[in-house]
């Protein structure tokens, strides 16, 4: 590894060279705005791979070789790096890949039916793709959102608590050219689209869809419902108690952070002081941080 | 601990039901950025004390202590020192990090501004994993809008996308993926405080002690201590999971129970009981009905043998098959093993062998010795955790499940726990014969 940039020949062509000429120069263009996020170009590699399957929807040959010469490497350094992460693919992708998680939660949960569903329906093994290219079926690993499983991403989408019944019919949707909305999400781009995005450009769909889905807030819900609330922050208790007037007013009715005034009642102020008692407790940990950092320094440096 | 009736306490989670609660706007409606101006007034060295002082302790699985973290930085020698955020959540279970990104990205730019503040870094990372599209918008629009209404000044924030691969989110890996490299660990020491990105001075932690750090700014050093037990101090999301009737996030201190978990959950679901659970993911040793009130901080949990890990609490009742979800894990394991190193590359592969057997009803007289031979094998003998993790939900398994294991020898775990048993969406199934 090394921290200055690989000196390399100005290549005989521009990159892109196999591109056509306004995909070379919008690529090129893209490519520049990509490599001056980081402090070391090779950090590109990743985002520039995404930007190639917004192009090519799969890691081509001439990808693998726009990437190398933009940032001086050889072609078989792009393709090392481009054959170990699971979101490039090796050959053109379908406009949509509907992956099912049959990791073991989503599978037990019913992801094994959903993805056999899918699979007979659409006559589809494992990464395989319609004739119509328009679906690529994949088995997923676990996407994060366990507390909506069975889950489907389409084109990295959130699709929350599917049954092989509604996997089918987003999939039939699909195919028939039917915008489908995420759960927790926009209206599914396709795959070229979603590809740019995550090369780090923004598509302007931030606000579609919601905050937090259901499951997501179950445990704010019951908070509110019972009025649970963490602590409030000693120091704003000081504050109001100088200057009632002008405390820190940004309470909206709902949280106990921020409803100051509240906090000062007699009983919240009881039910604070045993944690007080246990925070007195506490100075001796940070001392057997200190201590330990302090050996464990001397030990490294 | 805390209000005296509040079994969950919301912080992070507070302003997840607010309108549009990913905007700049409503972050500010909720104090958004307060912290980071009162982090500027204060010096940098106190910040991490008062970090140090927290208790707080790393919330992707580790639980290192996060300001002694910060504090292995050498001292600065005019070269740059990064922060690199790992939001690479992929361990088999968790998603706590996803839906806080989701809902409220800019608490984890303001956590990023202030730890970049304090650990005197101008240029910080957030590694998103690439399969969460939407998160990515958000990140993106967050730090746009921090930047565009002049709250981080110079601070350049570059959010990344990775591209499928669980192995970065082990923290060398990750380093290795953001330099555009396969994402495969490196040999520590020396730790990523030392030489980390780019051979560079780098402090690597999770999205949510990230995102910890601007309410403890706020309500100080022993407010966030006030929450949680001695040694596990204050608040996490715990993200239910399987079979309970209300899965989702529940934010309390550390040390509440799964018993009381699963009481707001409103337990496990109707008609069923529970069989095993997984305290912080795949790669923590299960647990069973036994374990129901072991306090779920770093201690209690390793107290029972396992882990708190990402408090990813995946319930799965008695209609399960050990065999059946372990051999899925391993399979996962075996897909993620990066294959830089022997004891992991080799061992995943023979485990997923010997489990696909053992699944199949097609399980030898060997196999049993064989799968504890060869996770004993890995355990410990592998470059990162990810080795280590393989072997957990073997040895647990067999710790308390070997009667199926056995079983697996000459019966399939389908018939004996038919799957269609476990499923959620209904099933005409009952009259297909086992």
């Amino acid at each position: 590894m090394t921290t200055e940039s690989p000196s390399h020949a100005a290549p005989t062509v521009a990159p892109g060279a196999s591109y056509p000429e306004d995909v070379a120069v919008r690529l090129r263009a893209d490519a520049a705005v990509v490599v001056a996020r980081y402090p070391d170009e090779r950090s590109a590699l990743l985002p520039l791979l995404h930007l190639i399957q917004s192009v090519d929807s799969f890691v081509s040959p001439r990808g693998v070789a726009f990437c190398a010469d933009v940032l001086g490497l050889s072609r078989a350094e792009v393709s090392a790096v481009a054959t170990f992460y699971s979101q490039y693919k090796r050959k053109p992708n379908g406009r949509y890949t509907v992956g099912v998680c049959t990791n073991t939660l989503c599978a037990v949960m019913g992801g094994d039916d959903v993805y056999d569903a899918v699979s007979a329906h659409l006559g589809l093994g494992n990464d395989e793709t319609t004739p119509d290219g328009v679906v690529t079926l994949e088995r997923l690993e676990c996407n994060a959102a366990c507390d909506y499983a069975p889950v489907v991403m389409v084109n990295w989408e959130f699709f929350d608590n599917v049954t092989p019944d509604s996997a089918v019919d987003l999939v039939d949707r699909l195919r028939d050219g039917q915008a489908v909305t995420a759960s927790r999400g926009p209206v599914v781009q396709d795959f070229r689209a979603v590809s740019r995005v995550l090369a780090g450009f923004e598509d302007g769909l931030v606000d579609d869809g919601p905050g937090a889905g259901d499951a997501t807030l179950v445990g704010l819900r019951i908070s509110r419902e019972h009025d649970w609330r963490a602590p409030a922050y000693p120091s704003d208790a000081t504050q109001d108690e100088a200057d009632t007037a002008d405390a820190v007013g940004h309470g909206d009715g709902r949280t106990g952070l921020h409803e100051v005034g509240e906090e000062q009642s007699s009983s919240d102020h009881a039910a604070a002081t045993p944690s007080e008692s246990t925070v007195g407790q506490r100075p001796d940990q940070p001392v057997d941080d200190d201590a330990k950092a302090d050996d464990t320094k001397g030990q490294a440096t | 601990m805390t209000n005296s009736h509040s079994t969950l306490t919301p912080v992070l989670t507070d302003i997840w039901d607010a309108p549009r609660s990913w905007t700049l706007a409503t972050y500010r409606d909720h104090r958004g950025y307060e912290a980071l101006a009162k982090a500027r007034d204060t010096a940098q060295a106190d910040l991490v004390e008062l970090v140090k002082g927290s208790g707080l302790r790393g919330r992707g699985g580790a639980g290192f202590p996060t300001g002694l973290k910060w504090s292995f930085l050498p001292a600065p020698d005019g070269g740059p020192r990064y922060l690199v955020v790992n939001a690479d959540e992929s361990e088999p279970g968790t998603c706590k990090d996803v839906p806080l990104m989701m809902a409220n990205p800019h608490v984890l730019v303001e956590g990023v501004a202030i730890t970049s503040y304090a650990i005197g870094c101008d240029h910080a990372f957030i590694y998103l994993r690439g399969e969460v599209v939407h998160v990515y918008r958000r990140l993106l629009a967050a730090v746009r809008e921090a930047k565009e209404a002049g709250l981080l000044g110079d601070l350049e924030i570059t959010v990344h996308a990775g591209a499928g691969a669980y192995i970065c989110g082990e923290e060398t890996a990750l380093l290795d993926s953001l330099e555009g490299r396969r994402g495969q660990p490196r040999l520590k020491p020396p730790f990523p405080a030392v030489a980390g990105l780019y051979a560079r001075p780098t402090v690597v932690n999770n999205v949510e002690t990230i995102a910890s750090i601007p309410a403890m700014v706020l309500g100080g050093s022993e407010w966030f201590a006030g929450l949680g037990t001695p040694k596990s101090a204050g608040h996490g999301i715990f993200s239910l999971s399987g079979h309970v009737t209300r899965p989702g996030q529940y934010e309390a201190p550390l040390g509440i129970t799964l018993r009381q978990l699963l009481e707001l959950a409103g337990g496990v679901r109707a008609g069923h009981r529970l069989k095993f659970w997984t305290p912080g993911g795949s790669s923590t040793p299960l647990l069973t009905q036994e374990h129901l009130d072991v306090p779920l901080d770093y201690e209690g949990v390793a107290g029972a043998g396992s882990m708190l890990g990402t408090r990813a609490l995946q319930i799965f009742d008695e209609t399960v098959s050990v065999v059946r979800a372990v051999s899925r894990w391993i399979d996962f394991y075996k897909h993620e093993s990066c294959g830089k190193c022997t004891p992991c590359r080799e061992g995943t592969f023979w485990l997923q062998q010997i489990m696909h057997r053992l699944e199949e009803g097609r399980g030898t007289a060997d196999d049993l010795q064989s799968l504890s031979d060869i996770a004993g094998n890995i355990l410990g003998r592998s470059f990162c955790a990810l080795g280590d993790a393989a072997a957990t939900p073997i040895q647990s398994g067999l710790t308390y499940f070997r009667d199926e294991f056995e079983a697996g020898c000459h019966t399939p775990a389908r018939e004996l726990f038919p799957p269609h048993r476990s499923v959620l969406h209904a099933t005409d199934s009952e009259e297909v014969p086992a």
